[in-house]
């Protein structure tokens, strides 16, 4: 249990012992330690920022799907509306046209009857004629009554 | 340990001895300059492969998911960072907290050999490898201990002198803890009794900082240096005891199991209070007074 060299030869071993470990060892495990905690809270910090992110993003697309849902009812309602008044236009154009039609077809009509009453004067005239040509062929001269037949004609 | 030293008759005393004893070695005149060998070789060795092995899992420390190994270094390392951080508020990366980082797992390492049976060793490891009388705890070496603890006082001095000037740490000599004289004019008859006696408060100080700087070292090495020994002897008295017959064998290796947990707690501690005390004389050595 004497204090002999040892003593110096044990201090100079400690000595190389701290050397190394200032030297070598403290440094890498210090920077490593250090950067994991600096990556660990920027990515805590990108968490949180992320988070506040995703919520002014919810918000605001709420409120864009509120806008979009007040506009879509909007034009729904104006389709509606230009529908309805669509219907009504084409109801109008549809009644002035069948009354036009019905008009033309009235005219046809009694155009036609016009020309069936013509022919028919003209017909009776005639008819007239022959029957009185048959009844009076011995007494009356046809040359001496037809112009009073012909007044009587267009007096028909 | 009946075979052991087969040419000397195996009394207590002689086993106690052998097991107590260096292989010292003499380098020159004087009692002085000898060499306990083993001493030395143990703590070289078991330093190299303890800093060595954590110098080999730093060197490819990763900032990204550490590896198990690179974890429980991390974990010491954290740990004795924390402890550092909590004593000394300066620059402690630069020296103190790796210092204190070697000195915990060094003291750690070599307590640690207190684990290896001391006969089961000798048998089987250092008598066929020709070494007789080998140690294999450094640290139940004075010489070790006290090498540490010197180191640590030079340390403490010219971190001392580096944070005060030499001046100001030569002024801390003969002014702290209890002040200086001063000059002042006296009031009363009191007053100059005072004046002339407060030069004494040079002679108290400078007795008080020689005390403490004396009882720094001394108990910081003799503490570890004490429990390991009286460890090693415990060890020694159970191996005794163990000697004498059955019963003893049997009991023997009780007290030698329960002997050795709680041999794990003084180990772990001691080598923690060594680390702790060399933090704070070298935190202590920067705070000026």
């Amino acid at each position: 249990m004497n204090i002999n060299f040892t003593l110096i030869a044990q201090a100079i071993a400690f000595a190389v012992l701290i050397w190394f470990t200032v030297k070598f060892v403290w440094p890498p495990l210090l920077s490593a330690i250090e950067t994991r905690q600096k990556e660990i809270a920027d990515g805590l910090a990108a968490a949180q920022e992320g988070k506040s992110a995703l919520e002014v993003a919810a918000k605001k697309s709420e409120v864009t799907l509120n806008e979009a849902k007040q506009k879509a009812s909007e034009i729904i309602g104006q389709a509606e509306k230009r529908g309805s008044q669509i219907v009504e236009d084409a109801k109008g154009v549809a009644k002035t046209e069948s009354d036009r039609i019905l008009a033309g077809g009235v005219a046809d009509l009694e155009q036609e009857i016009n020309r069936a009453k013509e022919g028919l004067r003209s017909q009776v005239s005639a008819l007239a004629i022959a029957g009185a040509e048959k009844i009076l062929r011995k007494e009356i001269d046809a040359n001496a009554h037809s112009e009073m037949l012909s007044k009587l004609a267009a007096e028909l | 340990m009946a075979t052991e030293n087969a040419e000397h008759a195996l009394t207590p005393s002689s086993y106690i001895t052998h097991h107590l004893s260096f292989n010292a070695k003499p380098i020159g005149d004087g009692s002085f300059w000898v060499l306990n060998y083993d001493s030395l070789i143990m703590s070289v060795l078991l330093g190299a492969v303890v800093m060595g092995l954590i110098w080999w899992v730093a060197r490819s420390a990763t900032t990204g998911v550490p590896s198990k190994g690179q974890a429980f270094v991390e974990l010491i390392f954290s740990f004795v960072d924390e402890q550092v951080k909590n004593i000394f508020h300066g620059d402690r990366h630069s020296f103190i907290a790796p210092t204190a980082l070697t000195v915990f797992l060094w003291v750690l390492a070599m307590n640690a050999m207190d684990f290896l049976p001391v006969d089961v060793m000798h048998h089987f490891v250092y008598a066929p490898l020709g070494l007789e009388n080998w140690r294999s705890v450094p640290t139940s070496d004075i010489n070790t201990t006290f090498a540490l603890a010197l180191a640590v006082w030079f340390l403490m001095i010219y971190f001392s002198i580096k944070a005060k000037g030499l001046g100001g740490w030569v002024h801390e000599l003969f002014y702290a803890p209890f002040g200086g004289a001063k000059f002042f004019k006296p009031k009363s008859a009191m007053g100059y009794v005072g004046l002339l006696l407060s030069p004494l408060l040079f002679v108290a100080n400078f007795a008080f900082n020689i005390i403490e700087y004396v009882s720094k070292p001394l108990s910081h090495s003799l503490r570890l240096f004490g429990n390991m020994y009286a460890g090693e002897v415990i060890f020694l008295l159970i191996g005794l005891w163990a000697a004498t017959g059955l019963t003893g064998t049997i009991f023997g290796a009780i007290l030698g199991a329960g002997w050795s947990i709680f041999h794990i707690l003084i180990v772990a501690l001691q080598a923690f209070i060594f680390m702790m005390l060399t933090v704070v004389y070298l935190a202590m050595a920067h705070e000026s007074h």
